[in-house]
């Protein structure tokens, strides 16, 4: 029993990690005020760019780099509609996802080695291997934490330090600001279009980093329609945690735990049809909005910045 | 000098006719790039698409089998948009209506007179749509549940349920392995038209009327759009919102659940892999570049639905991704949503007076 739980543990932190990264992302872009609906569309280009410059570079560091880079130019593309045009932010986040779909599809069959037909779905790259702490792996059950890759550990420790950036800093605190209410925080002396713009570009490469974790570490490699919709589920996640990256910890585990939960029972063999079986994450997040939007009422606090997705127009004043 | 924007008094017409106009053709300049980028000849791709979409009357009629399903459930998308409800659960309603259309066609065509039966699978899907777009549209209005996440979470289900079933509960046993039910009863068929374009045309058609009537000359139109403008306004004028809300996503779904219905009875004849086009995400590209006008949701979708069939086209003939469709769909949005800033705002550019006589005299 306790292998078989230690197992399940191992694949939900694996499952979670790209969850982790793309929703603190999405936490510290929403926490500005900015509603990044990209967030799936992002992962998506991540992913199929990330993977196409390791296999090229065989470098699966560059794969990542690129991978962050094009997150954050996705983001930047968010923020200068959602910002400078003062577009409506769930119309120009839905156009980044519906964009970003579309075009990795594209590349993914267009950009891989003509000996595959230009495609890069079904090749094997270089990939982010797991690297297990000897010693420390033999713990029952919290071994698991330590039969990860670099990204995985490197989260145990980003985690914390972003919850700290966000509550323990000046920064943080300016940040939080202009999501609360962005005129304050101009008689603050604070550049209310220059934070929005930082922070939705560090949100995308980290949902960037997110999305290329699919497809160098936890798939790995591309294929068609590789994030299922677990961009969606971060901007619910975000929701989950509050606003707040410390609890995102808790969202991936949950939502991690059903993918690994997914596997060992199709693994198993049982007499539950595997639709059902990959319905679970997508009802569980509707029951998750549900349940947190009754609590928020039922405490009567809310937790999201209260100048979310409400453009700031200096000159409506 | 000083650049800023200033807002105008009111939405200035001739801007949001230009503007959708304009972001086609910024569109199809970036996609050009985008296809050099990639080793392809953007002329050549264009033209096979044009010709793959409108090159004859079999072309044209393709066009109209997906610019169906795109009309019915853009209009449904641009009910819940008025509101401001984010309905981006159009593929799972279609899917939904398509799976109640085909139950019906597929179990209970015996026990209806033969006249009924298609009728009868109609209405099915439209209950169908309508119920899963009104599972949202409850949560929203009794509890403040997202609707952004609950209606498209939904698709994933009912996409999931629908092969569910042609994988398995209905998988036709004499299918040799084809992922499909058995072919529907000829009484539940949509006719066709022309080609493979059947009577939802006109349904779409009618649909889209309607709904112009109901937005712009009806008291239930108007309390819908006061509804996404101003939810304080609304309370004070005594609209009830929670109600409205429910009752404009059961519409919503409903067209969009005919679609799928009408692609079970009119194209496929059966329950198949393929319902899921993607068609309900398109819609909100339609719906916001129609600006949620209907008859100019009807042009557009005829527009978007050629992306599609010259996206197929290019793929047939030159090899390339058909997504070269999509991408060109979701690259309109970008110049159009930059773009709509100047229905609302003008640029005003103004010089500081000492360097505007500076610069007069260098001209002279």
């Amino acid at each position: 029993m306790i292998p078989l739980i230690t197992s399940i543990f191992a694949v939900t932190l694996r499952a979670g990690t790209s969850l982790v990264y793309a929703t603190v992302g999405e936490i510290y872009t929403e926490n500005s005020g900015i509603l990044n609906l990209g967030v799936e569309g992002m992962m998506m280009m991540s992913a199929v760019t990330g993977f196409a410059t390791a296999f090229y570079t065989e470098s699966v560091w560059l794969g990542f780099l690129v991978g962050m880079l094009v997150g954050g130019l996705l983001g930047a593309l968010h923020a200068f509609l959602s910002v400078t045009m003062r577009a409506n932010q769930v119309v120009s986040g839905l156009s980044i996802t519906l964009f970003g779909t579309g075009l990795a599809s594209f590349l993914g069959q267009r950009i891989g080695p003509a000996a595959n037909n230009f495609n890069l779905a079904g090749l094997t790259g270089p990939r982010l291997t797991a690297q297990p702490i000897a010693g420390l792996v033999n713990i029952p059950i919290l071994g698991a934490m330590f039969s990860q890759d670099f990204l995985t550990y490197a989260a145990y420790i980003f985690v914390p330090l972003a919850w700290y950036y966000l509550y323990k800093t000046r920064n943080g605190l300016n940040l939080r600001a202009v999501g609360e209410n962005p005129i304050t925080s101009v008689a603050m002396g604070i550049d209310v279009v220059k934070t929005r713009y930082i922070y939705t570009i560090v949100g995308g490469m980290l949902v960037g980093l997110g999305g290329a974790h699919l497809s160098l570490s936890y798939t790995p490699g591309w294929t068609e329609n590789l994030t299922g919709g677990r961009g969606w589920i971060v901007i619910a996640l975000v929701i989950f945690a509050m606003w707040n990256p410390a609890r995102a910890v808790l969202g991936a585990i949950l939502f991690g735990g059903i993918n690994a939960i997914q596997f060992r029972l199709q693994a198993i063999g049982t007499t539950i049809p595997s639709s059902f079986l990959n319905m679970l994450p997508y009802l569980m997040t509707v029951i998750i909005l549900v349940l947190m939007t009754i609590w928020e009422s039922f405490k009567k606090r809310v937790g999201a910045p209260a100048a979310l997705a409400v453009p700031y127009m200096r000159e409506d004043k | 000098m000083q650049i800023y924007f200033e807002k105008r008094k009111s939405l200035s017409r001739r801007a949001s006719l230009l503007v959708p106009f304009i972001s086609f053709l910024v569109a199809l300049l970036l996609g050009a790039i985008l296809l050099l980028l990639t080793g392809v000849n953007p002329i050549v791709t264009y033209q096979a698409m044009v010709r793959g979409a409108f090159g004859s009357t079999y072309a044209f009629s393709e066009t109209l089998v997906v610019a169906i399903p795109l009309m019915l459930t853009s209009l449904g998308v641009a009910i819940a948009f008025r509101m401001r409800f984010w309905n981006i659960g159009a593929e799972g309603q279609l899917v939904f209506g398509g799976i109640a259309g085909a139950g019906v066609a597929l179990h209970f065509a015996d026990f209806i007179p033969g006249s009924l039966v298609l009728p009868t699978v109609l209405l099915a899907g439209m209950v169908a749509g309508a119920i899963w777009a009104g599972i949202p549209a409850a949560l929203k209005a009794y509890l403040g549940v997202d609707e952004t996440l609950t209606t498209l979470m939904l698709n994933y289900v009912a996409i999931l349920f629908a092969s569910y079933l042609y994988y398995g509960a209905w998988r036709d046993p004499m299918g040799m392995g084809f992922p499909g039910t058995a072919r529907i009863v000829e009484d539940a068929w949509l006719p066709r038209i022309f080609g493979r374009a059947h009577y939802g045309l006109i349904f779409a058609v009618i649909a889209g009327i309607i709904l112009w009537f109901i937005f712009n000359r009806t008291r239930w139109g108007f309390e819908l759009k006061i509804i996404g403008e101003n939810k304080t306004a609304a309370k004070y004028l005594g609209i009830k919102i929670a109600s409205n809300i429910v009752l404009a996503l059961l519409l919503s779904g409903a067209l969009s659940g005919l679609a799928g219905a009408a692609q079970v009875a009119g194209i496929f004849r059966r329950l198949q892999t393929g319902l899921a086009a993607g068609y309900g995400y398109t819609a909100i590209i339609i719906a916001w570049l129609a600006q949620l006008n209907p008859i100019a949701i009807l042009f557009v979708s005829v527009l978007m639905g050629a992306l599609f069939v010259g996206g197929d086209q290019v793929q047939m003939m030159m090899g390339l991704p058909s997504a070269v469709g999509f991408v060109l769909q979701g690259l309109i949005l970008f110049p159009m949503l930059a773009g709509m800033l100047f229905t609302e705002y003008r640029l005003r550019i103004i010089r500081p007076e000492k360097s505007q006589s500076v610069e007069s005299e260098a001209a002279s």
